[in-house]
C-alpha cells in the first residue's frame, strides 16, 4: 500500500500491525503538565494518542495545542476536530495550523450538543458536518485546494479518520453510513465504546460482506469500566450506548473495591475476543481519566511491545 | 405559520408601567391561529393590565384593537388617525409586525408582547412545533420531505449522528431525531438507496449568514 501521508499510524496499519490508540482529554486549564503526564503513562504503549475537542462541550484547552504539546514530546498525536465550534473558514485555518507543526492524524467529529456542557446557552455552529469535514480534509490534502478553490501552499497531508458508531439508531443504516464515510474519504474507524461483541460482531459481519473493511482500517473502541455505576450510567444515560445486562451485572456482583479491576478483565477478554474478527485492524482504547490502566490493558490483551515503523 | 409564545406579564408591565394610555395590537394571522396574540389574546393581556394598574391606584387608559396583518402597509394604516392618541403600543403580532409598525410610527414606542419563536405547524390543540428555518435553499427534495436544518439539532446534512437513540435525539428524549424520520420516510418511498448520496456542503449565503434577505419580484411589482 502506498502511504499518503508520513502519519505513523498509518504506516501501522498499512503494514498490518494491529493498531492501538487511546485518547487524553486536555486540562481545565492552561496547565500544559497535564497534558504531558498523561501522555507519559501510556506513551509506550500505544501508537498515536487522540486529543479530545472540548467532549461532551465543556470548555477545555484547545485539541490543538495539546497535539503540540505531544508532538514536542516525540508522539504521535491526532487531533480531534468537532464542526459544533467552528466554520469552514476556522476548521481549514486549524487543519492548516496543525499541519504546520506536523500534526499527521485527524478525526472528523460532529461533537456533542453544547447543551450537555458548561456553555449550554451558547450557539452551535455545525456550518458542515462530520463527513462533509473529511471531505475537506481529503480535498485540502489530495487536490491541494482550499474549500473556496484557491491553491494552497505545502498542502496539509493527514490522515483521515472519523468515528462509527455501531449501536446507534437506526440499526439498518449503520453499515450504509460507514459505507458513506468511506465514500467521503475516510482512511481509519475509531468505533464507539463496544460493550455488546455480538452486536458488534454482527456489524463487522455486514461491514465484511460490503468489503468495506478492505477500503478503511477499522479500531474497535474499548473503554474499561471502573464500577457498576458507570456501566448503569452508560448503560442509561450516555445517548448511543449499548450495555448488556450481563456486563452490568457481572460487575454489580463483584465487591466494591475489585469492581475496578473487573473492569479491567471484562475489557481485555473483549480485546482478546475482537482481535479474532475479521476486519478489526486495531483498537483505541478510551481509558476515561483513568489513563495509567492503558499500559496494563495492552500487554494483558498481548498487544505489547508497539511495532517499530520508520 | 410563524408561532410565538406570550411574553410573560411582569415583562410587559416592566415596559409600559410609566405609560398613561396604551394601545394592545393584536394581529389576526399566525399569532391568532397560535393563540399567542389574536383578538382573544390581546382582550386577556387588556384585563390583566387594567387589573395591575388598579391594584397600583393609576388610572391607565388601555384600549384593545386587533389587524388584519401587522406585517402589510395598508393595514397598519388603519391606526393612522388614532396613534397619536396614545403614548404606547403593545404590539402582540410577531417581530416582524412590531418592527413594521416601529419602522410607520417612529414616534410612538412600540413593545412586543410576544416571544416569536419559530415558523411551525399546529401538532394538536396548544402544541406548536417547527418545521422551517428559512435557510432559503430548499432541499426537502433530497431529504424526503423532512428538513434537516430546522429538525436536527446540529442540523445535519449527512445524519444521523451518534446520538440516536430509539428514534429520539440526544439532546431530548421527547424530540424526534430528524434522521430516523428521513430514513423512515426514504424506506416509505422505496428510495433508501438515497441515503447513501452525500450531500454537498451547503451554501449558507441565502440563510441568516448572508445578512439581512430580500426578495424584489419585477414581475409582480406596479
Amino acid at each position: 500500500m502506498k502511504l499518503k501521508t508520513s502519519s505513523k499510524l498509518e504506516k501501522i496499519l498499512a503494514n498490518s500491525h494491529l493498531a492501538v490508540t487511546s485518547e487524553c482529554g486536555p486540562p481545565r486549564g492552561s496547565d500544559p503538565e497535564v497534558i504531558i503526564k498523561k501522555a507519559d503513562m501510556i506513551k509506550d504503549h500505544v501508537d498515536a494518542i487522540n486529543i479530545t475537542d472540548n467532549q461532551t462541550s465543556v470548555t477545555r484547552m484547545c485539541s490543538l495545542a495539546a497535539c503540540i504539546h505531544l508532538k514536542h514530546m516525540g508522539l504521535e498525536p491526532v487531533l480531534q476536530m468537532v464542526t459544533r465550534d467552528r466554520n469552514r473558514i476556522a476548521l481549514q485555518s486549524d487543519i492548516l495550523g496543525a499541519a504546520s507543526f506536523d500534526i499527521n492524524n485527524i478525526l472528523c467529529l460532529s461533537g456533542d450538543h453544547q447543551s450537555f456542557g458548561d456553555c449550554s446557552q451558547g450557539q452551535n455552529v455545525h456550518d458542515i458536518d462530520s463527513m462533509q469535514l473529511i471531505q475537506t480534509v481529503r480535498h485540502m490534502r489530495d487536490e491541494g485546494k482550499f474549500l473556496g478553490g484557491d491553491h494552497i501552499k505545502r498542502p496539509p497531508k493527514m490522515f483521515v479518520g472519523a468515528a462509527a458508531n455501531p449501536f446507534a439508531d437506526p440499526f439498518e443504516i449503520r453499515v450504509p453510513r460507514l459505507a458513506k464515510k468511506v465514500a467521503a474519504g475516510v482512511e481509519f474507524i475509531q468505533t464507539q465504546c463496544i460493550y455488546n461483541l455480538d452486536k458488534f460482531e454482527q456489524w463487522m459481519k455486514m461491514v465484511c460482506d460490503r468489503g468495506l473493511h478492505e477500503k478503511v482500517h477499522i479500531l474497535a473502541g474499548m473503554t474499561p469500566m471502573k464500577t457498576a455505576g458507570m456501566a448503569k450510567y452508560m448503560k442509561k444515560r450516555v445517548p448511543g450506548m449499548d450495555v448488556p445486562d450481563e456486563v452490568v451485572k457481572r460487575l454489580a456482583d463483584t465487591p466494591k473495591e475489585k469492581q475496578g479491576e473487573e473492569g479491567i478483565k471484562i475489557c481485555i477478554e473483549a480485546i482478546q475476543r475482537l482481535k479474532e474478527v475479521q476486519g478489526v485492524r486495531g483498537f483505541h482504547i478510551m481509558a476515561i481519566e483513568w489513563e495509567e490502566k492503558v499500559p496494563e490493558i495492552v500487554e494483558a490483551a498481548g498487544l505489547y511491545p508497539r511495532p517499530k515503523v520508520d | 405559520m410563524i408561532v410565538a409564545d406570550k411574553k410573560p406579564i411582569e415583562e410587559i408591565v416592566e415596559e409600559i408601567k410609566d405609560k398613561e394610555k396604551i394601545l394592545i395590537l393584536g394581529c389576526n394571522e399566525c399569532v391568532t391561529v397560535c393563540e399567542a396574540g389574536g383578538k382573544k389574546e390581546v382582550g386577556v393581556l387588556a384585563s390583566a393590565l387594567r387589573m395591575y394598574f388598579l391594584n397600583q391606584g393609576r388610572e391607565v387608559r388601555i384600549d384593545e384593537r386587533t389587524l388584519e396583518r401587522q406585517c402589510d402597509h395598508e393595514y397598519l394604516e388603519e391606526v393612522r388617525d388614532v396613534i397619536d392618541q396614545y403614548d404606547a403600543v403593545v404590539s402582540l403580532a410577531c417581530g416582524v409586525g412590531v418592527q413594521f409598525m416601529a419602522e410607520k410610527y417612529h414616534t410612538t414606542p412600540v413593545f412586543p408582547g410576544v416571544n416569536t419563536s419559530f415558523m411551525g405547524v399546529t401538532e394538536q390543540r396548544g402544541v406548536w412545533s417547527e418545521r422551517c428555518q428559512g435557510c432559503g435553499e430548499c432541499i426537502l427534495a433530497r431529504t424526503g420531505g423532512i428538513c434537516p436544518v430546522s429538525r436536527c439539532a446540529k442540523r445535519i446534512f449527512n445524519g444521523p449522528c451518534g446520538g440516536s437513540t430509539n428514534g429520539k435525539c440526544e439532546i431530548n428524549p421527547e424530540l424526534d431525531c430528524a434522521w430516523q424520520l428521513i430514513i423512515d420516510r426514504l424506506k416509505a418511498l422505496g428510495k433508501l438507496d438515497d441515503y447513501e448520496k452525500i450531500t454537498p456542503i451547503k451554501d449558507w449565503s441565502t440563510e441568516r449568514a448572508g445578512g439581512p434577505r430580500k426578495i424584489v419580484r419585477e414581475d409582480v411589482q406596479q
